[in-house]
């Protein structure tokens, strides 16, 4: 059993279940988030911008 | 004679200076802060500030990612009926309900694979084991794989209103399956927990601090959900714009071939 300190002090059991949770949480949205506005970049240099009904 | 000098400042030309280069607007730049401002405040609370459950110590604190992820798939696959129906039923037949509905269903896959995700990590801490056929796991499992399968026929080849007219009849029949996995906890016995928040009572059984973490958790996810519906919808519109431009070059071309 892994046991960490929380930010609020508490020794918090099974630290790297809980962690891990977050973390794989964050990493996920974090890469989505990327790839979306990547895409979004991407094809808006190709696009004028008289076609983009949010300019 | 000299000439004039001239100033050593670039000037863009006039269409680069006007170019937008990206999906984003004042208003989501505001919604993205908002968002990261919130889930910073979710790890706060979340991992810190909450106390430990009594049974279930600190495997809670999962929980305060686990249910909000789960709550927004659902409301962004009940989004995607919703716009699948708006583009079926209406006189227009709008391919910006079609988009829309696409985006969300695109997003609720990510955050259902999270809630499987963080639900295993629980399930392990809890019952000792990731995965369990049981009612409520695997009626998840399937309302993820048709979600799948519903990006998947948006996928397949044809005009823009042929894929809106599949995956719209797709997103209607697949939402009926929220109801079936929210209530499969009380239809046959489950490993899984009942609803805590709001159960068949209206009863809230939890702390104060609990519930206002879990509060945190589904507002951070709430406003993540709407920037990413705003990018990924307007994305979606230029790729169908490029596959319109795409087309008619098409066109042209062999127009050009028919007459030389």
């Amino acid at each position: 059993m892994i046991t960490a300190l929380s930010p609020g002090l508490v020794a918090m059991d099974n630290a790297g279940y809980i962690l891990g949770s977050y973390a794989l949480t964050f990493v996920v949205i974090a890469g989505f988030a990327v790839r979306v506005l990547r895409g979004g970049r991407r094809l808006a240099d190709r696009i004028d911008d008289d076609d983009k009904y949010w300019t | 004679m000299t000439p004039p000098t001239t100033s050593q400042t670039p000037v863009a030309e006039p269409d680069q200076a006007r170019r937008v280069r990206s999906t984003g607007t004042a208003a989501t730049r505001v919604l993205g802060i908002a968002t990261i401002v919130t889930m910073g405040w979710l790890v706060a609370f979340g991992l810190g500030f909450s106390p430990a459950d009594r049974d279930q110590e600190d495997a809670v604190r999962i929980m305060y990612v686990h249910v909000p992820t789960v709550w927004l798939a659902y409301l962004a696959f009940t989004v995607t009926a919703a716009c699948s129906a708006l583009y079926l039923f209406t006189k227009q037949h709008s391919l910006g309900f079609d988009r829309v509905a696409g985006a969300s269903a695109e997003i609720g896959v990510v955050f259902m694979a999270l809630t499987l995700a963080t639900g295993m990590l629980w399930g392990k801490l809890t019952w000792g084991v990731y995965w369990q056929w049981d009612a409520r796991l695997t009626t998840t499992a399937l309302l993820f794989v048709s979600y799948i399968g519903y990006l998947a026929v948006r996928g397949l080849g044809g005009s823009h209103h042929q894929r809106a007219r599949r995956s719209a009849i797709i997103g209607l029949l697949a939402v009926i399956e929220i109801p079936l996995v929210h209530w499969s906890v009380r239809l046959w016995r489950s490993l899984h927990q009942e609803a805590t928040v709001l159960d068949v009572d209206g009863n809230v059984d939890m702390d104060g601090l609990m519930l206002f973490s879990l509060f945190v958790g589904v507002i951070a996810f709430t406003l993540l959900y709407l920037w990413l519906l705003l990018h990924r919808s307007r994305a979606m519109a230029m790729e169908d714009q490029l596959d319109d431009q795409g087309l008619d070059r098409a066109i042209d071309a062999r127009r050009a071939e028919v007459a030389s």
